[in-house]
């Protein structure tokens, strides 16, 4: 029989060690990372992070795709937040519980559907569609990109607030209709605030996945390694970081190589400076809503 | 007019207006209310009187809390549930098609059995009522008030813009009587508020509770019989979803007609 007190420690431990393992694995790929991408920060310096791209003139400069992820990522969280915070707050709190249960798992179903299906959709159609009625250059696009992102976003984005806003305790939302509050004050007031972490959450899922999404990104956006004039021109074709490291990947060798991990880490500083954002939004508007505690 | 700021009207403008008798405020009647398929209320006639205390009594289960909850249209909310007969207010049905959810609970606060504030701040809980309801007020003052009536500010009053989260229940719960005075109601429904109270904090509760008589009309849910006794004017003795009992308190209490209702009120009951 071991000791209450050796368990304890023995679950401590066991999952210091699990913890200890993640942060682990998450140094060594950014050491991996940095190793691979030195060579190529070592010999263009600041010109990796130029506009001008020319492989023959053995210019690597990345900003293109750089500035593409971040208006792509953002272009997409414009279209996804609105409507799915609109379809989660239906779901969760005016839809019947028959309607829900129909919806929820399809919208589910629409997450798990491969990217490469939804850029088969956004480049046949979506693109051709486009083409015709904006008499665009090409079927290829910002827009397209970041509709088809906003839509692959979406389900996540739904499903998450959807759970969030369910968690809400009922008491609390009987507190605020029983002080005379009409459902939709009582949505707006009591029940998003208090779930608006887990929605937050839901919003960095979605945006996760614009950002990290390659495949259909790569069949619609041009893959050009340009900067879109003006630079909010949804309608010009440009390129992110995933499409070029998967594009460039395969026929590249030499310095391309370290450009494209330095790309990576790029990639990888997008990521955690958007989550430190949201991390501090969170906190603000917790507080905001929650007074000190 | 007060058709008006009711809200109670029928599609053609006609209203479905009872008088009822004098210094009546609520009429329940022939109500039955069922959670899907099991009944919780059988058939329940009660009035309840203006300016007065109504005191609800009963074994656990019994179907308090429904009733109380269905005075305000609280039950609503829970989508199994099917109800059948009228509740008047004012001489207005409450259970009418044409009645809007919003202005009954404006008109009838409740507090509810579990403390349910909000995970705001102490002054926000309290305003957020007034804030729903476009009332105009000022804030501070209203904070301040209700606190005060429901025997708390002293306590807390250098603490308002903390989380309500971080009192200890029983201020909890009377900071959730704070926050149903500040709309003002004409009625105040409460699901056993002492129930998380000391008894110093009950006395006070007791206390507000004969104050709140003057302005407003007061139902009770308690499973207190002393409580009963001390601050109610009328009692309901409930049994299995039915009133079995219903008349002055001190009736109830000292010459009861049902053998259920006194071994209840002896504790002589099971
Ligand atoms: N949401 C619900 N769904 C289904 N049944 C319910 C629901 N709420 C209450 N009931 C049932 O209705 C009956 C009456 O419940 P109610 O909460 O009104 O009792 P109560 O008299 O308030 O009891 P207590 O003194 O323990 O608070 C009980 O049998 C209970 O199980
Ligand atoms: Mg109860």
């Amino acid at each position: 029989m071991i000791s209450r007190k050796l368990k304890d420690k023995m679950v401590h431990y066991t999952f210091f060690g699990i913890a200890t393992f993640s942060v682990l694995i998450i140094s060594f790929i950014f050491i991996f990372l940095f190793v691979k991408a030195y060579p190529a920060i070592d010999a263009l310096g600041t010109g990796l992070l130029s506009k001008e791209w020319n492989i023959s003139r053995n210019q690597f400069g990345i900003l293109p795709a750089i500035y593409g992820s971040v208006f792509v990522a953002i272009g997409a969280l414009i279209v996804a937040v609105p409507l799915g915070l609109g379809a989660s707050i239906y779901l969760s709190e005016i839809a019947p519980n028959r309607i829900r249960m129909i919806l929820k798992p399809l919208i589910e179903l629409l997450a798990g559907i491969p990217s490469i299906v939804y850029g088969f959709i956004g480049a046949i159609l979506l693109g051709r569609f486009l083409y015709d009625t904006f008499g665009m250059r090409g079927p290829n696009s910002f827009l397209a990109a970041i509709l088809i992102l906003g839509i692959m976003a979406l389900p996540i984005i739904v499903s998450m607030s959807d759970d969030a806003m369910k968690a809400v305790p009922k008491d609390l939302k009987d507190a605020s209709l029983a002080l005379g509050a009409t459902k939709w004050q009582t949505i707006r007031k009591v029940t998003i605030p208090a779930a608006i972490s887990g929605i937050t959450s839901a919003v960095i899922m979605g945006m996760g996945r614009a950002i990290g999404e390659t495949m259909a990104v790569m069949l619609i956006i041009g893959s050009v390694m340009r900067m879109p004039v003006p630079f909010f021109n949804v309608f010009d074709t440009g390129n992110t970081l995933t499409a070029l490291i998967a594009v460039q990947m395969g026929e590249s060798h030499g310095i391309i190589i370290n450009v494209l991990f330095a790309a990576g880490i790029m990639l990888f500083t997008i990521v955690a400076v958007m989550s430190i954002i949201s991390d501090y939004l969170q906190v603000r508007t917790t507080e905001k809503f929650e007074g000190k505690r | 007019m007060i058709k008006k700021i009711l809200g109670i009207l029928k599609d053609d403008g006609e209203c479905v207006y009872k008088e009822l008798p004098n210094g009546m405020k609520m009429r329940i009647e022939d109500f039955d209310l069922w959670y899907g398929k099991t009944q919780a209320l059988k058939s329940v006639n009660m009035n309840i009187k203006k300016n007065k205390v109504t005191a609800i009594i009963g074994p656990s289960g019994c179907g308090k809390s429904t009733l109380i909850r269905s005075l305000n249209r609280m039950n609503d909310t829970i989508p199994s549930v099917r109800t059948e007969g009228q509740i008047w207010l004012d001489g207005y049905d409450i259970y009418d098609d044409t009645a809007d959810c919003v202005d009954i609970r404006r008109k009838i606060g409740m507090v509810f059995q579990k403390p349910n504030p909000f995970p705001f701040s102490i002054a926000d809980n309290i305003y957020y009522g007034c804030q729903v309801n476009g009332m105009k007020v000022d804030k501070d003052e209203v904070v301040k008030r209700c606190l005060k009536q429901a025997a708390i500010l002293d306590e807390i009053s250098d603490r308002l813009g903390d989380n309500a989260l971080s009192l200890s229940g029983g201020q909890q719960q009377r900071l959730c009587i704070a926050r149903a005075l500040a709309i003002e109601p004409d009625v105040l429904l409460m699901d056993e508020p002492c129930s998380a109270l000391d008894p110093i904090a009950t006395a006070k509760i007791e206390d507000l509770i004969h104050e709140l008589k003057k302005d407003y009309t007061v139902v009770i849910v308690t499973h207190n019989m002393q409580q009963a006794a001390r601050v109610s004017d009328y009692t309901a003795y409930m049994y299995l979803g039915e009133l079995i009992e219903f008349g002055k308190t001190k009736q109830i209490f000292e010459n009861p007609k049902e053998e259920s209702t006194e071994k209840y009120i002896t504790g002589r009951f099971g």
